[in-house]
């Protein structure tokens, strides 16, 4: 395996129309290998457009996009970049083992792989339940452990913790920070900015443009604000302002 | 494409459908509950009978693998999971023929179940082999699960894609000369008729039917559905679209 690169995501004047309408508008960013990047802005800025031009399944205009060093989406990184859709992308006519056990199957890990990805996200006592019949949490929670069991370098998470309790939102958190700890690379979107504070870097979309891309700490200072909530509304005022 | 991901589609499929116990049950019994119905109502013409009812035989699962592939699909598509496949080392060829294994599977189980009922029970009689008829079938239910697999495409509801049945199956079956034979229909029918897959299918049974031994005719008419299958799949698989907007 070649050594990992520093910069694992790499976007470069990224555009992408759908339909007539740009959503994004020439983004850039580099997000570095082992880190957690928040992926943040209100809906309909474009943050699940740039996520999946990130796994590359979004067709895009112009810019390039490469993860770990290949261009998104290419064939060898499709066994190392998982996707957590925003909504549970899993079938609802299999139970929650049956799911889990069917992708780690398609990167070849077995049934104790699958057990253990189901234990991470805390749905041991549903593994036999069929997934359509599960509530709304716990359909995102198996959705996730099917990316967790292939233990990937890249892991792409569109809204994950959406309609998830604390408790379970805060073990989520923390299995993140654990998997970066580990060396893997995690872009995450979310638009709940309690949780931008557990990321290393943040990118703030709004209306198909980055206006930010620092870490939480130098946003708060650039901003001169307590809270991210505060900084991002100073910075989202700068601009009206400056329209 | 990789066989061994290939086979684990087509075993996710099959549980998949095995989780639904009433379509189970569905899928095995009606088409066996259809052809005695038929072979009921034709009781003073067992010669008719036994025409219809081993079209009958190959127009199910036909039918079946149509409505299943297109819906089984058109989830895929709309529930994000095709999306999710699309970035997995899951080739398009891989689950395309996962899909056919596994429907292919529910096809041979419908055509057991319904060819025992028709030829032990309800008298229905072919000079030609068993195994050829079983053959045409399967062949006839590939096509159309692979019809269905194109048409989901254009599809964004269930509701929408129940509907392509009268426009994809519903004309083949009645030019296909399960109702009235493709020879005493208006000239310019007859060329429609030639044109239809299902057609060939029906001419190979017709085949089985008449010859205890395979001909040469009945191989000729079963390599133009096969190769519609073939030209199905290929324009099905070219929907699935990794990139999408």
């Amino acid at each position: 395996m070649p050594p990992t690169p520093d910069t694992a995501i790499e976007v470069r004047d990224l555009v992408v129309d759908r339909g007539k309408k740009p959503v994004l508008k020439g983004v850039s960013t580099a997000v570095a290998a082992g880190t957690v990047t928040g992926l943040l802005g209100p809906s309909g800025s474009g943050k699940t457009t740039f996520i999946r031009a990130v796994v590359g399944t979004q067709k895009v205009k112009s810019g390039t996009v490469e993860v770990l060093g290949r261009p998104a989406g290419s064939k060898p990184l499709r066994s190392r970049v998982a996707y957590v859709t925003q909504d549970a992308s899993i079938y609802p006519d299999l139970s929650v083992k049956a799911n889990v056990a069917y992708f780690a199957a398609l990167y070849g890990r077995g049934r104790s792989e699958a057990a253990a990805a189901i234990e991470r996200v805390g749905m041991a006592d549903h593994a036999d339940h069929l997934a359509g019949n599960l509530s709304g949490g716990q359909k995102t929670r198996t959705s996730l452990a099917c990316a967790l069991v292939i233990e990937p370098e890249v892991l792409v998470l569109d809204e994950p913790t959406v309609g998830l309790d604390p408790v379970i939102r805060e073990e989520l958190w923390d299995q993140f920070r654990e998997l970066a700890r580990q060396g893997a690379t995690l872009l995450v979107s979310s638009h709940v900015m309690d949780e931008a504070d557990r990321c290393d870097r943040l990118l703030l979309l709004r209306e198909g443009r980055f206006i930010a891309d620092d870490t939480p700490a130098d946003l708060r200072a650039a901003t001169g604000t307590a809270n991210l909530e505060a900084a991002f509304l100073h910075l989202i005022r700068d601009l009206e302002r400056a329209d | 494409m990789s066989i061994r991901i290939t086979f684990i589609t087509a075993g996710r499929i099959l549980r998949q459908l095995l989780n639904d116990h009433r379509t189970v049950g569905l899928i095995l019994a009606v088409p066996a509950l259809i052809i005695a119905l038929i072979s009921a109502i034709m009781d003073d013409a067992p010669e008719v009978f036994d025409k219809t009812g081993l079209i009958l035989l190959a127009a199910f699962p036909f039918m079946l693998m149509f409505m299943i592939t297109s819906i089984t699909l058109l989830r895929e598509r709309t529930g994000g999971t095709l999306e999710r496949l699309m970035t997995t080392p899951t080739g398009k060829l891989d689950l395309v023929v996962g899909y056919a294994l596994a429907f292919g599977a529910a096809a041979a189980a419908q055509t057991t179940v319904a060819a025992t009922v028709a030829f032990a029970f309800l008298g229905l009689d072919a000079a030609g082999p068993a195994w050829a008829v079983f053959l045409i079938c399967i062949v006839t239910a590939l096509f159309g699960m692979a019809l269905g697999l194109f048409v989901s495409a254009f599809a964004t509801t269930e509701f929408q894609a129940v509907q392509f049945m009268p426009v994809f199956v519903v004309p083949q079956l009645f030019l296909c000369g399960l109702i009235w034979p493709a020879d005493q229909m208006a000239g310019w029918l007859q060329g429609v008729s030639d044109a239809l897959p299902l057609t060939y299918a029906v001419k190979a049974l017709a085949e089985v039917q008449v010859n205890p031994e395979v001909t040469g005719a009945m191989w000729g008419d079963l390599a133009v559905v096969f190769a519609a299958v073939l030209v199905a799949t290929v324009l099905g698989a070219a929907t699935l679209r990794r990139r999408t907007n």
